[in-house]
């Protein structure tokens, strides 16, 4: 079997067991990319010294040195994790030739290890958007049907990894943003708990709900990657000071007998589509074939989630996109006649019509006047979701509900209608906001043959329970078959 | 220009409320670890979280929390146990983040106040609240088209002190601005140099009609780099309302920008035009807790502050109120005092006089601080208590004095050293004034004449053979008795 296939498990296994080198698990990876990448077109960037750096740790390896069970294998970013001397473009032409000269705290976790960056990977523009199409550079395909979107906004790490062109990703979710491409995809898409993991270098959409996460091919990958990347961070003052267990030794221990899953039934209705709900019937029957009770469970305050994420979220962004002014870096436009001309035309040159209308959108709900209307009221709205989702988890241990309304839609899609596409995002940003952990898992395929996913939720810092309800799940259910 | 026309000003009342931006003197700056110190070569003193660059984010210094209690505790304020962060949202070059972290909704401090003496008379000034915030960079404006930024200051952290409008003319608000910034030194959380723009303010100026207890209409004005120019510009103000007031027009509320060369305040904008600063919780960070604990331990590190202490020299040691002022307004100074008070072997007042007049004079010719100056509470005393003895003359205890700058020694060991040791032998000083009165007959004669001018020759003569060291009124004596 060809290298590119395996999981980082199986890659790490045959490493230690010098069965391959580094530098043949990269060049496997190389030759895919070569040879599939314009199928898919997922990376925005590809590294130039991976070979190198292969090398390193294959000499390292054969001098016997203890080194970290990633070390060796290859990982793509998306494009929002900052890495020192590599472009950083968040998809935008602001950002086009933006280097970094520092690394995200979760580049310094991989390099450390001993892991190899190979690119950097497409995504929607400052990650606004769930399709990937709002990049300024490309579009991204799913590799399961390429007239079909990945998702978003990290398309291009659902992409990639289940194209072959990448084992591991990371990737950052804000209402979905890993979950729903890894449901488009037919990857494992697992947003941790808020502050599990730092955001030091991970370029600001909404801060009260961006989070790093990963986008793998399975639970046991995903675990394993979690072990690295999660960690107080000083440099971080939203990051969690706790100590986290060992997620990917304690996973063989799957045994969910008398676990409680709650299911919001409420919200398996309008606009979601028959196959989806099928297939989560499906794999709730599955769960309860292995122990599972099941609970009907009610979070009322959810039916205003996305108004209230979209709010909050774009008065973040505005004010965070606001340093993008064309004076110390990025794009400057070229004509300009004073101070404010330059501010004007270097933004509306620099910035896609969606990252323009998130943050006009923003603005307004801030502005004086509007804000006890709009932000004040979503920050209500907000508190009462958690308020409710710690209700429902004196109830049940787990909630699970479809990861997304639909499977993959076409390119184009939704151009004319915004207000469903931001609808869809129904069952991704109640956990936005509420900053639990979430994990997206395939279960099902759609007619058109295209992948279905349930999402997990659980109370803050309950990570162990998801990754083991997903691996029982997966080791139940099987891992759907890809790269073919 | 306006006219001063004293009847104008009588029939309004002056309403002011001043905004005071101290820089805090922490080691580092408030978000991220670059060091807190002024200039440097343009740049130079930035890292990717002052620069704002995308990705980075803020953690609080935690001395900032501390040294901002501390002045909410020296002006008598509450201080909230919580207090957030709020981002002011505003486009400017020399704002990186194109917002400044600052706190809106729940200010650190609150509701305090400060007493100042204006006139002769004590006055109550509220502070309405005092918060944490950034500085912001510098930009040099170049020439019309070019401007330069220099992002070092970016960071540095901040407190505004916001006052109620209480004061009604501009020496009140120079007390209360002196008062500010005496207090902020003895608490050691500020240098409060002017000169390098650590301390700034806002002024806010309207005016009503006298006995009317309405606020007026409110002009701010903004680029008040001192404090003399804010009293200029309270002064400026008060004219231009007033005179708009007597030819019965309107004021209009708006934001202007003083400018102290040609001594006028202009229009920056009106209040329709007034920024949106879109405030909103910052998410960066989380709320600043501090406990009744921490707070009850911060005020005990507080130490006696100014007012107090003007207060007690002038009770307790009867000085003058100018000399109890000037005593206070330098920390080190008042410091310097108080220990030599304490040592118990000089009286007060005569060490007040030896602050004010030879070491000042020292401080003066040699621009020196007096930590700089080698003087010790112990020198000091030993120095002036070997003048009161009559040891060594007055004249040599000033010399000892620019000694003990110079060189740190001993005062005991410079007088022995130099042997200036005051000669107060009677019978060695009788053997000078022969020798000299047999030396110069002319002016024993023109003395006997009644040249009294001839007598200042003869104990300039005898001393000059002392050495300087003749006691003058011992030696005054025996001329007399010999002559």
């Amino acid at each position: 079997m060809l290298l590119y296939k395996k999981t980082a498990a199986e890659l790490s296994k045959m490493l230690r067991n010098r069965e391959c080198s580094s530098v043949e698990i990269c060049n496997s990876f190389l030759d895919r990319i070569k040879q599939n990448e314009k199928n898919t077109e997922a990376y925005i960037t590809i590294c130039d010294d991976i070979i190198d750096k292969a090398k390193e740790i294959d000499k390292m390896l054969a001098l016997g040195e203890k080194l970290h069970a990633l070390a060796g294998i290859p990982i793509a970013l998306k494009d929002n994790i900052s890495t020192k001397g590599i472009r950083t473009t968040c998809a935008s032409k602001m950002l086009q030739n933006y280097i970094p000269p520092y690394d995200a705290y979760v580049v310094k976790k991989l390099k450390d290890a001993g892991m190899i960056i190979t690119g950097k990977l497409n995504m929607d523009e400052f990650a606004m958007g769930s399709s990937t199409e709002t990049s300024y550079f490309k579009k991204t395909h799913n590799p399961y049907d390429p007239d079909y979107v990945p998702g978003g906004s990290s398309g291009g790490c659902a992409a990639a990894v289940i194209s072959g062109e990448a084992v591991l990703s990371l990737g950052s979710d804000t209402g979905g943003s890993i979950r729903q491409p890894a449901a488009f995809c037919g990857a494992v898409g697992f947003k941790p708990t808020y502050g599990s993991v730092s955001r030091y270098g991970l370029i600001a959409f909404a801060s009260s709900l961006d989070q790093i996460g990963t986008i793998c091919r399975d639970v046991s990958d995903t675990a394993l990657l979690y072990n690295l990347i999660c960690g107080y961070d000083k440099m971080d003052a939203t990051s969690a000071r706790r100590e986290y267990p060992n997620f990917y030794s304690r996973l063989s221990d799957c045994n969910i007998n008398g676990m409680r899953i709650g299911i919001p039934f409420e919200y398996f209705k309008e606009n979601v589509s028959e196959e989806v709900i099928q297939n989560i019937l499906n794999a709730i029957e599955l769960l309860k074939y292995i122990g599972a009770e099941i609970y009907e469970i009610s979070l009322p305050s959810t039916k205003y989630a996305v108004n209230a994420y979209y709010i909050i979220s774009s008065a973040e962004a505005s004010s965070n996109l606001a340093r993008y002014d064309g004076v110390r870096y990025g794009y400057r436009t070229k004509n300009y006649n004073n101070l404010s001309d330059m501010y004007t035309k270097t933004r509306s040159e620099g910035f896609g019509d969606e990252v323009k209308r998130r943050i006009m959108l923003g603005n307004f709900v801030l502005s004086s006047g509007y804000y006890d209307k709009y932000y004040k009221k979503a920050s209500d709205i907000r508190l009462m979701i958690k308020y409710e989702f710690n209700n429902a988890f004196k109830e049940c241990d787990i909630i699970i509900t479809p990861t997304y309304p639909t499977s993959a839609f076409k390119f184009g899609e939704h151009k004319d209608n915004l207000t469903k596409l931001y609808n869809n995002d129904i069952f991704t940003v109640p956990a936005s906001l509420a900053g639990i952990p979430s994990i997206s898992i395939p279960c099902g395929y759609s007619s058109k043959g295209l992948p279905i996913a349930m999402q997990i939720m659980g109370k803050n810092f309950s990570e162990m329970t998801l990754l083991k309800v997903a691996y029982a799940f997966e080791k139940l259910y099987g891992k759907p078959e890809r790269m073919e | 220009m306006i006219e001063d026309n004293e009847e104008h000003i009588n029939e309004y009342e002056p309403v002011i409320g001043l905004e005071v931006h101290a820089e805090l003197s922490t080691k580092t700056k408030i978000y991220c670890s670059c060091r807190n110190v002024f200039g440097g070569s343009p740049n130079t003193n930035v890292c990717p979280i002052c620069m704002g660059l995308p990705g980075t984010l803020p953690s609080l210094n935690k001395k900032v929390v501390e040294y901002a209690v501390k002045a909410g505790i020296a002006m008598n304020c509450h201080i909230n146990n919580i207090s957030g962060h709020d981002r002011k949202n505003y486009f400017y070059p020399d704002l990186p983040k194109a917002y400044q972290i600052s706190q809106w909704e729940t200010p650190i401090c609150e509701n305090g106040y400060l007493d100042i003496v204006s006139d002769g008379r004590i006055k109550r000034i509220g502070i309405n609240r005092i918060h944490i915030e950034e500085d912001a960079g510098k930009l040099l404006h170049e020439s019309e088209k070019n401007s330069l930024a220099d992002f070092n200051r970016c960071g540095v952290p901040l407190i505004e002190i916001v006052s109620e409008p209480d004061m009604n003319n501009s020496s009140q608000a120079k007390a209360y601005l002196e008062t500010i910034k005496m207090i902020l030194q003895y608490i050691g959380v500020s240098d409060c140099k002017m000169q390098e723009g650590s301390i700034r303010c806002d002024v806010n100026v309207s005016l009503r009609k006298k006995g009317s207890n309405k606020l007026g209409t409110r002009c701010e004005l903004k680029n008040v780099n001192s404090f003399s120019s804010a009293i200029r510009g309270i002064e400026y103000e008060i004219l231009r309302q007033t005179k708009i007031l007597k030819s019965r027009g309107n004021i209009k509320q708006e934001t202007r920008r003083w400018d102290d060369a040609i001594g006028k305040s202009i229009i920056m904008r009106t209040k329709e035009n007034a920024n949106d600063y879109r405030y909103f919780p910052e998410p960066d960070l989380k709320a600043i807790v501090i406990s009744d604990y921490e707070i009850e331990k911060l005020k005990e590190t507080i130490p006696e502050l100014p007012n107090t202490k003007i207060w007690r020299y002038i009770n307790e040691y009867g000085f003058s109120q100018i000399d109890a002022e000037i005593i206070v307004e330098s920390t080190e100074r008042a410091e310097l005092f108080d220990k030599s008070v304490k040592l118990d072997i000089c009286k007060p007042k005569t060490i007040c006089n030896w602050i004010l007049s030879d070491i000042a004079k020292i401080q003066n010719e040699t621009g020196l601080a007096i930590s700089d100056m080698n003087i010790t509470a112990d020198k000091l005393c030993t120095l002036i208590s070997e003048v009161e003895k009559g040891n060594i003359s007055n004249t040599a205890g000033k010399t000892v004095l620019s000694i003990i700058v110079k060189s740190g020694k001993d005062p005991l060991d410079i007088i022995k050293e130099n042997n200036m040791a005051q000669n107060s032998d009677r019978e060695s000083l009788r053997c000078i004034v022969r020798k000299v009165l047999l030396e110069n007959p002319k002016s024993v004669n023109d003395y006997k004449n009644g040249k009294e001018k001839a007598l200042g020759f003869i104990v300039g003569k005898c001393m000059q053979k002392s050495k300087g060291t003749a006691n003058p009124s011992m030696l005054k004596e025996i001329i007399l008795s010999e002559i």
